[in-house]
């Protein structure tokens, strides 16, 4: 045995992945890491299980981590291995393989996609969108021809579903409860337009669409709606939300709220163990997008290696990964006095533009149809920057800041002078 | 607009100012017609001004009226003569010949003139014809008359070339005479030595050529001129000789002048003392001296006498009729001057004759004319007066818009309303005058139509046409003959072609004159009238270039008269009020009918604004750019703010040339009175009191767009530019339904796709539709005057591939390298940052590069993308390298 730390991993998703990377650079050969993953595969990221889904990307293609890169590392991998259970008291997770000892564990578990408690939720052909099982599961039924997916909730994952379904030749149905689709991104007016867009492509979209048991005798056939409406189905994809995989934690008797409570540096409230990524819960807040996990993986990685270091939850953005449609989002969005919007429609282009200011400062924007300026308006939020000299030509991005100069007077007059 | 025969090149002038530029004139293949200046041509030589360049971008037919019209249908040319004739001639057997009048215009050529004039004079047999010389000239044609006894210019161009001081009184010669000043300007470049003086409230453009500005209070030129009188008489500044022989009433003149010392001419023009001091002792001691003076002296209530005290100045020197000196009149009109030689004012007969007896006779018997006239008639005011009165029947009016252009011009309008039976000449089918005529007659233009027109020092030029009727437009003299036959008098009215006109008139100019008139053509008399070369009158065996060097006049004892003038106070202005100065533009052409309709004469100046000055602005809380309202008791107009200094305090400056058809109410005219001259009867169209204050808009608009609008805001004024019509737009109120307002304004269709931005805090929109890439229209509202590039706007609509975004920003975007195929999508990093950051910034690894770029550090997803390109890059600078 070597005198090096057992580092044990448990969770091979983007956030592990991330944080693995990061502590090699940081602390290389500190650590004798075993990485235990519940899927049957190594890290790969998962964002991109959209394109895999839409027949854009292959798996390969969204592979981060290869067998040689864990080799080249000296971890040891047991990938479609589910680790059951943690015995702090003995510093071991065990698993289908045995006990595995560690001087440090990390979990990272993700999280578990949300399931509607609704009749028939358990039936065969209702699925999740979390893992390539899923996606392998979806491409299989849109094989069938003629077949029919039913895809319940219309935030970003609901509809990247429906979008690669659709795709894939399968007549779709969005259920929405809201009263638009995206609604904790977009506004209603984007919103609007985001539909208009989907049923342009021959998705249905369906809003303020309770839904009340999904129906079947093998297995799923229809959703049935609170208003008695019926959508008929081959499969259903439940996209309603994810919550914390936490179960692991909690029965170690590690500290957890919604997520798994961890501080500024990513401890638990078992000093040996740490925790990062959708699994846990920091500062009362639970995140669901790979930026602050990243940020997460960072700090976890300084801390493995004795460095300081400290999470700030930083402003996220969003955007839907459908091609063709740009949609991008980030900050507050919703409607509070002293709030100042400048607005930039233009249906005819498929574009809108919101940016929401408070004191000259940007503090939520949505873009629609062009978002290239997306990522220039979210440093300006993220900065706090003041935008009073360039209010005029703000919402047009970055390519209009600085440009021609312009008359000093209002009218013609400019000339006389 | 169809060309005239193969395309070849015609001698022509400039339709537009006294200069009377030769202009070359060549249809192109296309159909368009190439301009140049006419070398030959003694006013210019080639040159030509910013109006006179762009005249072939006015020659399209829109907005040309090319058939009568009866009421507002179309009418045979047959029907509505008929009309006309029965109508003048119910009103003259009914009500007498003092019933009906004839208002013309100094753009009529003089062939056009001299029928009219004969008609009323002759046949009709009253003299009420008047025309908007009136307007222009009429007092320089009295001062004239007054001094010599003729109306008579007698010097030229060449002379301010040859003088060594050029006074320009009341003369923004710059803008209202461009090449003559262009002359001027390459003359003092040559001899720096020759002076400029400029006399003139404002420190209009022409001060840049000027060694001393005199900015006097309106109506200061009078004590200027008689101070400088006395000046010279005490200081023996004096040509003796030519004094006792060839003039008279010297003594009473300078006996007035003795009570003007420098002192009182300075208290009552408000100029430095210093100033004018510096100015006597110039004129003192330059003998070439030529005074130019222009409408700042004539359309004045003292403008006759302003007039005599500047020729008393010459006279008194002797500085007459010699080369490189002289009093000299220009004129504004193109053929102002061959008006007055037919006669066509209501204050004279006929060919420089009034209404003696024996002129009377004279004239009666050439014409073989049993009616004429035998006293002056209405003179333009009047005219219009006696028409709110009921007492005129019937008016034709030709070529001239007095809706606009005449003082009081709200009770013109309401005098034309009133008045029975309204016949308007016109090219254009809407005018602000022609929307009150009962018939409607097409006129010909410009390039359309031939005949001759006298230019401000005597010469007489031909123009000629190089296109096709168009439509059912005919040339004014055969509308007028036509008439005149109806009437009964074919006999007297036999005229095929301008020639025969031209032909009549140089026999009468010649007939019995013997030397006692100075308008004589015998010279002319036979010539071949196509080749008639620009040639200055008299042309009794050839032509003359000045006259009175002999010191002969045409008065009876052939001696010209000093004028004793009594200055009036100058006008100052009143607590509260300013002095309303009205003038014109350098690329705009009296009420824009022709001028209005080029891009390139409306960029200039796009709509019509009030001048003053920044203490004046301050106090009245005028911030610049924005509205005013400038009113009085007669009328209220909205103009845009030029809060600039180059106007004095207290006084204001509007330019007269916008109409309703450009404007929704800038018609600078209706608030001047219509207080006239005693002798000439000109108005005082340079003085009016008015009040300033802010409009009180509380939204500003400006758009371009493709087709011509509708516009209903508060405030608007429009003008062409290349693809479509440019327009600044107000509001007192916002609309409510932006979108219902835009599409009935800008006539778009119910289903029109219109884009909008809009900062409700700042409370800016804008508005944009976009066809295939090409704008239809763009609409830029903020509560503050509008800041978006005017010269870049007006360029949008003749671009493609235009971008909705730059529309909307109203900018165009700032060049930003090419980014290249997007890698990241979660930043939008392209494909070319990237190698640049690489190969620029040294950035070596993905992380680097993330640090630089962003790329890469969100999703993670383009890190393999990265890495290639990384790679790759780093591959081929090192091969560079190496
Ligand atoms: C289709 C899709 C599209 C997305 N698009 C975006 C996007 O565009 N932008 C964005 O910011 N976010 C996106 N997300 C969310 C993002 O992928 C997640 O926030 C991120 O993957 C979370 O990382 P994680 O490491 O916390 O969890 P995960 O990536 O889910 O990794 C957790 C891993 O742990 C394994 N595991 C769980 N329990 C055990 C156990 N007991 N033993 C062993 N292994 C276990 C799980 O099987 C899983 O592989 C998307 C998610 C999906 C599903
Ligand atoms: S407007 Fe006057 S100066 Fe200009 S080209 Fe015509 S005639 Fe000449």
């Amino acid at each position: 045995m070597s005198g090096r730390q057992k580092l044990v991993v448990v969770g091979a998703g983007m956030a592990s992945g991330r944080a693995l990377e990061h502590l090699f650079a940081e602390a290389p050969g500190r650590y004798d890491v075993t990485l235990f993953g519940a899927e049957p595969r190594g890290n790969y990221n998962r964002l991109m299980l959209s394109p895999v889904l839409a027949g854009e990307k292959s798996f390969e293609d969204i592979i981060t981590h290869s067998a040689a890169w864990y080799a080249s590392h000296g971890v040891t991998t047991h990938f479609g291995e589910h680790v059951t259970a943690i015995d702090r008291h003995r510093k071991v997770v065990i698993s289908r393989s045995g006990e595995t000892p560690y001087d440090t564990l990390v979990v990272a578990t993700g999280s578990a996609p949300f399931v509607l408690p609704i009749a028939g939720k358990d039936l065969p052909g209702v699925l999740a969108f979390r893992d390539f099982d899923d996606v392998q599961k979806m491409i299989a039924a849109a094989a069938m021809p003629g077949s029919r997916a039913v895809v319940i909730g219309g935030g970003l994952l609901g509809l990247e579903a429906a979008a690669a379904l659709r795709l894939r030749g399968m007549g779709v149905t969005v259920l929405h409860a809201a009263d638009h689709l995206m609604n904790r991104q977009l506004d209603p007016v984007a919103g609007a337009m985001l539909q208009k867009a989907f049923e342009d492509r021959g998705i249905e979209v369906l809003c303020k669409a309770q839904t009340q048991a999904i129906i079947g005798h093998e297995r799923a056939e229809a959703v049935v709606l609170e208003d008695g409406r019926i959508c008929q189905a081959d499969i259903v994809v439940m996209a309603v939300g994810i919550r914390p995989e936490t179960r692991l934690a909690t029965d170690a008797g590690i500290h957890v709220e919604r997520g798994i409570v961890v501080d500024d540096q990513m401890r638990t409230s078992d000093p040996h163990i740490l925790a990062l990524g959708e699994c846990v819960e920091h500062d009362g807040i639970c995140y669901g997008l790979v930026a602050p996990l990243y940020d997460m993986a960072a700090v976890l990685a300084k801390t493995l290696a004795d460095q300081p270091a400290a999470f700030r939850p930083l402003p996220t953005a969003t955007q839907l990964k459908v091609t063709g449609i740009s949609v991008f989002s980030a900050g507050d969005l919703e409607t509070r006095d002293g709030q100042e919007d400048i607005v930039l429609r233009d249906e005819e282009d498929g574009i809108y533009k919101r940016l929401i200011l408070r004191d000259d400062r940007i503090v939520g924007t949505v873009l629609y149809g062009e978002t290239t300026d997306g990522p220039w308006f979210f440093d300006l939020l993220r900065e706090s920057a003041a935008t009073s000299d360039m209010r005029g030509t703000l919402i047009f991005g970055a390519a209009f800041q600085g440009s021609a100069p312009i008359d000093p007077y209002g009218g013609r007059c400019s000339v006389a002078g | 607009m169809t060309a005239l025969g193969s395309a070849k090149t015609v001698k022509t002038t400039c339709p537009y100012c006294g200069v009377g530029c030769g202009v070359l004139a060549t249809p192109q293949a296309d159909g368009s017609v190439a301009i140049a200046g006419d070398p030959d041509h003694p006013a210019n030589f080639g040159r030509l001004c910013s109006k006179g360049s762009a005249l072939g971008e006015t020659l399209s037919l829109e907005g040309r009226l090319l058939h009568p019209e009866i009421g507002n249908r179309r009418a045979g040319w047959d029907e509505a003569l008929d009309l006309v004739a029965t109508r003048f001639r119910e009103a003259i057997e009914r009500y007498g010949p003092d019933s009906v009048a004839i208002y013309g215009s100094g753009q009529l050529l003089t062939e056009d003139y001299y029928v009219a004039n004969k008609l009323m004079k002759g046949f009709v047999g009253s003299a009420n014809i008047d025309t908007n010389s009136r307007l222009c000239m009429a007092s320089s044609v009295a001062g004239h008359k007054r001094a010599f006894g003729s109306d008579t210019v007698p010097g030229n161009y060449e002379d301010l070339e040859l003088a060594d001081l050029v006074v320009l009184v009341g003369s923004n010669l710059a803008w209202c005479h461009p090449v003559l000043h262009q002359r001027l300007a390459a003359a003092k470049a040559e001899r720096p030595d020759m002076r400029v003086v400029l006399i003139d409230p404002r420190r209009s453009s022409t001060a840049d050529i000027a060694d001393l500005h005199l900015p006097l209070r309106s109506d200061g030129d009078s004590a200027l001129f008689v101070g400088l009188l006395g000046h010279l008489a005490h200081l023996g500044h004096v040509d003796a000789d030519f004094v006792a022989q060839h003039t008279s009433d010297a003594e009473s003149a300078l006996l007035l002048a003795e009570d003007w010392p420098l002192d009182r001419v300075a208290e009552a023009t408000g100029a430095a003392t210093a100033d004018i001091a510096t100015f006597y002792d110039w004129f003192a001691k330059t003998e070439r001296t030529v005074t130019v003076y222009s409408q700042g002296v004539n359309q004045s209530a003292s403008g006759t006498d302003k007039v005599n005290a500047i020729i008393n100045c010459h006279l008194l020197t002797g500085r007459i009729g010699r080369k490189g000196m002289g009093p000299f009149s220009v004129t504004g009109q193109p053929n102002a001057m061959g008006g007055r030689e037919v006669g066509g004012l209501a204050n004279m007969l006929a060919a420089h004759m009034d209404f003696t007896p024996e002129a009377i006779e004279r004239v009666g018997r050439f014409w073989q004319a049993p009616n004429v006239a035998t006293k002056p008639g209405l003179k333009a005011v009047d005219l219009f007066a006696a028409m709110a009165r009921g007492e005129i029947k019937a008016v034709w009016i030709m070529a001239t818009n007095p809706v606009d252009s005449m003082p009081d011009a709200d009770a013109v309008r309401a005098a034309l309303e009133a008045c029975p039976f309204v016949v308007v000449s016109d090219m254009n089918a809407k005018t602000d005058t022609g929307h009150y005529a009962h018939v409607r007659l097409p006129a010909a233009g410009w390039g359309e139509k031939e005949g001759s027109v006298t230019n401000s020092e005597r010469r007489i030029s031909r123009q000629r046409p190089f296109l096709a009727l168009p439509g059912e437009a005919r040339p004014d003299w055969w509308i007028i003959s036509e008439v005149a036959r109806r009437l009964g008098h074919s006999k007297a009215f036999p005229y095929r072609t301008p020639g025969d006109i031209f032909a009549e008139h140089v026999a009468l100019s010649s007939f019995e004159n013997d030397g006692t008139r100075d308008f004589d053509l015998a010279g002319l008399s036979g010539a071949d009238y196509a080749a008639i070369q620009p040639t200055q009158w008299p042309v009794r065996t050839k032509p003359s270039a000045r006259m009175f060097g002999d010191g002969r006049f045409f008065t009876p004892d052939q001696k010209a008269r000093f004028v004793p003038v009594v200055p009036p106070p100058p006008i100052r202005p009143a607590p509260g009020s300013f002095v309303l100065n009205t003038g014109r533009v350098r690329d705009h052409w009296h009420t824009m009918t022709r001028t209005g309709k080029a891009a390139r004469l409306s960029a200039h100046y796009a709509e019509p604004f009030l001048e003053i000055h920044p203490a004046d602005a301050e106090r009245l809380n005028i911030r610049r750019a924005t509205l005013v309202r400038v009113s009085n008791a007669r009328a209220s107009v909205t103009l845009r703010a030029v809060v600039t200094d180059r106007q004095p305090q207290g006084q204001v400056f509007a330019p007269m040339h916008w109409t309703d058809q450009f404007a929704s109410n800038g018609r600078i005219d209706s608030l001047v009175a219509a207080k006239t001259d005693p002798v000439s009867g000109q108005p005082a169209l340079k003085m009016a009191r008015v009040h300033v204050e802010p409009a009180g808009a509380r939204l500003f608009g400006f758009f371009v767009v493709a087709q011509s609008p509708a516009l209903t805001s508060d405030y608007w004024a429009v003008a062409p530019i290349n693809g479509g019509t440019r327009g600044e737009l107000a509001w007192f109120n916002e609309p409510e339904d932006w979108i219902a307002w835009l599409k009935a304004n800008f006539h778009l269709p119910a289903n029109a796709r219109i884009k909008t931005f809009s900062d409700d805090r700042v409370g800016r929109r804008n508005f944009a539709v976009l066809e295939d890439g090409r704008l239809i229209l763009a609409l830029y509202t903020s509560p503050d005057p509008v800041i978006v590039s005017r010269q870049w706007a007006t360029t949008l609509l003749t671009k493609t591939n235009l971008s909705a975004s730059v529309v909307l920003a109203g900018r165009p975007g700032a060049d930003m390298p090419d980014p290249g195929a997007t890698v990241c999508s979660c930043f939008s990093v392209g494909i070319n940052t990237i190698t640049a950051a690489i190969a620029k910034d040294g950035c070596d690894t993905v992380e680097a590069i993330g640090q630089c770029t962003k790329a890469g550090t969100n999703c993670g997803s383009c890190r393999p993308e990265i890495r290639r390109i990384l790679a790759a890059t780093m591959a081929s600078l090192s091969q560079t390298r190496s």
